[in-house]
């Protein structure tokens, strides 16, 4: 049996990469190369921050603490945020940005594909939700990811730099976190490895068609996940939450 | 006192606030309506995960019901069965189309949705021209998608379906 902790943990990790890249997302709007693109970039935050709503809610129930959404959201301090260290990097260009979206939305289809069997009905009835918009995410970021690669000279060099900085980020995806194999029995969601070959068979063709090369793996590891985070992280919670740390409990 | 019938007949002219032309209940978000001790209960499902109409929705609802004569008004959001664009009604779909948003396109529930370069082929709301392009998967909201047509150079959306 999974422990409550270990369940909190789990969905945490779901909700927080979605918090994380959806804040990420956000500082796009108004910036975007062309008004869609501004639009498009707007919409799929305020879907992330959506998702993460409803499952920080989940994880706060879970936890049975008392804390809410905005508690978890913006109360914590950074090394006990769960998120992927790829969530939190700074979007540098566009070619950055759609390629992470790429490589994080095709997780996320996975990963929902299967929460919505869970035993946790409440995890199952939101990864349904997300799942439909996840699907966009993946379709209009993949698109772009073959524009850009199979483009310009100069739009291919930066989609191939961003892969390049991106990859090796993704193997954190896949690490194991504790309490996983207590998850997967339990029926709750997938241990992460569970992810991995299903991931990597959509990602190498869809580089292939974009005209990238996938860099080799190599030892480099990274530990969002575990709350171990890169020096960006202090900096977007720094925005983030500065709203919450300045008036305590605001409201809208 | 409102019945259970009252009160769906007043939600048929609550608007949608971002599509004004089509009421909640056109667009399939209300699930259910109850009378319980705590006055009447209405369920709520959401469009998107992150849409910022929710909460103008569960307003409105609450509003015009207290104004119909019901003396207390819970409203519930329910996730489960996430929304999915076939419960837009048919007769708000040609209301959408008359507003400059081609209505979704049907597909059977569960179906696979082919992941990318999917082009629905769509007709200009405004001249009918079947030589239109899409601009971008995302529209002004997250539910539309943005096009244009080449024939009379409008640009106009299209209600996504998921």
């Amino acid at each position: 049996m999974a422990t409550n902790q270990e369940h909190t943990e789990y969905v945490l990790r779901i909700g927080d990469n979605a918090l994380i890249l959806g804040q990420r997302l956000s500082e796009w709007c108004g910036h975007a190369p062309v008004l869609e693109e501004d639009m498009a970039l707007a919409n799929m935050a305020l879907d992330l921050i959506g998702q993460a709503r409803m499952l920080l809610t989940r994880a706060g129930a879970l936890e049975g603490e008392g804390r809410d959404e905005d508690r978890l959201a913006f109360l914590r301090t950074e090394g006990h945020y769960r998120n992927l260290t790829l969530c939190e990097l700074p979007n540098h260009d566009f070619a950055r940005t759609k390629v992470r979206n790429y490589l994080f939305s095709t997780f996320q289809v996975l990963l929902l594909s299967r929460l919505v069997g869970s035993t946790d009905a409440e995890l199952a009835a939101i990864a349904g939700k997300s799942l439909k918009e996840a699907r966009y995410h993946q379709q209009h970021s993949g698109d772009w990811v073959i524009r850009l690669g199979d483009g310009t000279e100069e739009s291919h060099r930066r989609t191939q730099e961003a892969l390049d900085y991106l990859w090796p980020y993704t193997a954190e995806f896949f690490a194991p976190a504790p309490g996983e194999d207590a998850i997967a029995a339990a029926g709750i969601g997938p241990a992460w490895h569970e992810l991995e070959q299903s991931w990597e068979a959509q990602v190498h063709p869809l580089m292939v068609e974009a005209t990238l090369t996938v860099p080799p793996r190599t030892p480099f590891k990274s530990y969002g996940k575990f709350g171990r985070h890169s020096e960006h992280m202090g900096h977007l919670l720094a925005t983030m939450q500065y709203m919450q740390r300045t008036y305590p409990d605001t409201q809208w | 006192m409102l019945t259970v019938a009252q009160a769906w007949k007043t939600l048929e002219d609550v608007p949608d606030p971002e599509i004004p032309v089509i009421s909640v209940t056109e667009l399939g978000i209300v699930r259910e309506i109850e009378v319980t001790e705590n006055g009447l209960k209405v369920v709520v499902t959401p469009t998107y995960s992150g849409c910022p109409a929710t909460e103008v929705i569960a307003q409105s609802i609450r509003e015009a019901l207290l104004e119909a004569g019901a003396a207390q008004v819970n409203v519930e959001t329910r996730l489960s069965p996430a929304w999915t664009t076939d419960w837009i009604v048919p007769a708000a779909r040609e209301k959408l189309r008359a507003y400059g948003i081609v209505p979704p396109g049907e597909r059977a529930a569960n179906a696979p949705q082919p992941l990318r370069f999917h082009r629905p082929r769509l007709r200009c709301p405004r001249c009918g021209s079947d030589d239109t392009e899409r601009l971008s998967e995302f529209g002004s909201t997250a539910c539309k998608a943005t096009y244009r047509c080449k024939t009379c150079l409008e640009p106009f959306e299209y209600f996504k379906p998921i």
